[in-house]
């Protein structure tokens, strides 16, 4: 494995992540504005639809509240993961002028997308206070789910671009993946809904775990039993390695390819 | 004697072609052609034969092997699709090699392009540290040498200014001075000089020069013959993959320049410009008096250029120009055409060139531009034979490369002369002059 020549990288990776993190907003009105109101417009279309007309059960808190929770992870995951898989292709210049471990690549592309969701972040304390909700001392686990989240993402990210670099197809697949993903995730609903007996099946979706962790930490509900964590972790665990693997297995042939 | 710092041993790259859109396969094509392959190998048992239309494979580079010492300038020549870039990309370590291997000890610094990871957003100041990142320099080492990069490139003033709104002058300077800065031990550079104008080419064979000099081991690969003459002891010529000759650097540019006039094409097929750019040119085409294409004139034939391109967008002011130069890159003339707007499409234009060349080998400058700013420029390309043969009387023999504007043939006028003592000596003169004259 080489992680430790993508240490060796690190500056290349922070001036990566520095550009694209720089070029984002450039000749945008609003400017980083927009990384909380992408979260927001979603968040309103989703609780006038599912929180007053479908009436989503939510977990006795208000439901625009409930779903945020959940659509703060998974807007980190989607956008990680989108990023992390158009990351070669999008690099291709440098992958083909410039010798390093690839791997910094992607890494640099998942980095960015945490920006965003830390500026979303905020929005989520504001509705925290709007919505009278005391944090607990479980709030501290939050980064643990956080990593989870990009682990998942990466995991992904790291196969599907190294397919991308040889099939064009991934961009196409991305949008349905990340849609019907969606629904099979209790973002606008809770895992509850689910019946009981699916409910370890449910969780191989590694992110159920993610996002219930996230439920839990700040709204103390408990959604997700322990061996659904565990099974959502485990795969998890089983994405990242495969997928990383496999990138490494074929970074060598990225520069011909691409 | 130095040690080997790289060390090439039976190298070999293999690259697949054949497929109409190999660069960008999709999973349909994929299925499409597995499924053929399938069907086909199906039909071919008992038959043995692999060759399959949609997987015709490539020897980029076939059997190289050479070392170069410790602080040797090692040039790299050849014509395009000579396999030269492949060897600098196996080198550099962007792409493994397909047999054989490359062993190199130290710090490797390459230079495949200038500019590399440049974002058009950002700013002069912000490019030098991701340039500098991109080519592994250090930021303490950026910052200590920042300065003296924005003081080479010449732009102080917009340092600050995206670099989308630069000249791609400008753009091409600082990306060089950057560059430049870069202090690997063993340095890969690739047809880097081919950038900016007259000034700036020299101040980066300077630059060049004095990399060289403090001992640093460089391969170098360039079209331009002048420079690898001015830098490098050694040389290796590539054909078609093929090592054919290695050894001092004069030795192998005769040989290179002697099979390079074997290959005499009519037309020539132009090479990719940069990938932002709004036109790109074509095809090079050399035709006789009648428009017959022909390579190969006789002494004071007219003969005509002609320069196909492409615009992808409306470009104002288009100039089309065609510069005429040496083997070995001295410019010799340039004709260039009317300006005028134009609209997306294919061109074409042609010069009429009546000047009488002595018997030489012309290659060419393709250059397209803008309100005099170019936007496609390429470097030694083609190549036209002009035969000590002259078409009618002959005027002179010649030799050597030149123009020969002795058409008009005007009256040796005495200024005063001398007396009779002076014949004797020009009958002396006229001895010791030999029967070939040159100039």
């Amino acid at each position: 494995m080489n992680l430790k020549e993508v240490w060796e990288y690190r500056e290349l990776l922070y001036f990566l992540a520095w550009r694209d993190i720089k070029v984002r907003y450039k000749q945008t009105v609003l400017g980083v504005a927009w990384a909380a109101l992408q979260p927001v417009f979603t968040l309103i279309i989703f609780s006038v639809i599912f929180g007053w007309l479908v009436k989503v059960p939510s977990d006795d808190v208000p439901y625009p509240f409930f779903a945020f929770c959940a659509l703060l992870p998974w807007q980190l995951f989607t956008s990680s993961m989108s990023a992390t898989s158009n990351s070669l292709v999008a690099n291709q210049h440098l992958i083909t002028k410039i010798a390093f471990p690839r791997l910094v690549i992607p890494l640099s592309a998942a980095v960015v997308s945490l920006l965003d969701f830390s500026i979303a972040f905020l929005v989520l304390l504001a509705m925290m206070v709007f919505y009278k909700i005391t944090p607990t001392i479980a709030m501290l686990t939050l980064p643990i789910f956080i990593l989870l989240t990009m682990a998942t993402a990466f995991g992904i990210g790291t196969w599907l671009s190294s397919l991308n670099v040889k099939y064009r197809d991934v961009r196409h697949i991305l949008p349905f993946l990340t849609q019907g993903w969606m629904f099979a995730t209790p973002v606008l609903y809770s895992s509850i809904l689910v019946p009981e007996p699916w409910r370890l099946l449910y969780a191989l979706n590694p992110m159920v775990g993610a996002i219930e962790g996230f439920r839990w930490a700040l709204l103390g509900t408990n959604n997700a039993s322990g061996p659904m964590v565990l099974v959502s972790t485990s795969v998890t665990v089983m994405l990242l390695l495969s997928g990383v693997c496999y990138f490494h297995r074929k970074e060598r042939t990225f520069a011909d390819r691409v | 004697m130095a040690e080997d710092v790289i060390r090439v041993e039976r190298l070999g790259k293999q690259y697949q072609i054949g497929t109409p859109h190999a660069r960008h396969r999709s999973f349909r094509e994929r299925l499409a052609t597995g499924c053929i392959r399938c069907f086909r190998q199906f039909q071919r048992v008992g038959q043995d034969g692999t060759n399959d239309i949609h997987t015709e494979m490539i020897w980029a580079l076939k059997d190289i092997s050479f070392q170069v010492e410790q602080g040797e300038v090692l040039g790299v020549i050849g014509r395009n699709g000579s396999g030269k870039s492949t060897l600098l990309k196996i080198l550099s370590g962007i792409t493994d090699p397909t047999t054989g291997e490359a062993d190199i000890t130290g710090r490797v610094g390459s230079l495949l392009e200038v500019g590399t990871g440049f974002h058009p957003e950002l700013s002069g100041r912000e490019n030098i540290y991701l340039n500098g990142a991109v080519l592994g320099i250090k930021k303490a080492e950026i910052e200590n040498k920042f300065d003296a990069i924005v003081a080479f490139s010449e732009v102080e003033k917009f340092i600050d200014t995206p670099v989308k709104f630069y000249s791609s002058g400008m753009y091409m300077r600082l990306a060089f001075a950057v560059a430049a800065h870069l202090e690997p031990e063993i340095l890969l550079l690739d047809e880097v000089l081919a950038v900016g104008d007259a000034a700036f080419q020299q101040k980066c064979l300077g630059a060049m020069g004095a990399v060289a000099n403090e001992g640093r081991t460089i391969v170098f690969v360039s079209h331009n013959l002048a420079a690898i003459r001015n830098l490098c002891s050694r040389t290796l010529f590539l054909e078609s993959g093929h090592l054919i000759k290695a050894g001092p650097t004069e030795e192998v540019m005769g040989y290179y320049l002697q099979r390079h006039s074997t290959s005499l094409a009519a037309a020539v097929a132009l090479p990719a410009g940069l990938p932002e750019a709004p036109g790109v040119g074509r095809v090079l085409r050399f035709l006789t008096q009648d428009g017959m294409p022909q390579a190969q004139f006789r002494l004071g034939e007219p003969w005509r250029i002609a320069i196909e391109f492409e615009l992808f967008c409306p470009v104002p002011q288009v100039i089309a120009a065609v510069g005429l130069i040496s083997l070995d890159s001295v410019p010799l003339l340039t004709y260039w055409s009317k300006s005028k707007d134009l609209k997306p499409g294919h061109y074409s234009v042609e010069f009429d060139c009546k000047l009488p060349f002595a018997a030489c080998d012309i290659q060419f400058v393709v250059s397209l531009s803008s309100y005099q700013r170019p936007f496609y420029h390429i470097q030694g390309v083609g190549h036209v034979s002009i035969s000590p043969v002259a078409v009618n009387e002959q005027p002179l023999r010649s030799s050597g490369t030149g123009v020969l504007f002795s058409t008009q043939q005007p009256e040796i006028l005495a200024i005063t002369l001398e007396d009779d003592r002076a014949r004797e000596d020009i009958v002396d003169v006229l001895q010791l002059v030999p029967e070939k004259h040159s100039f």
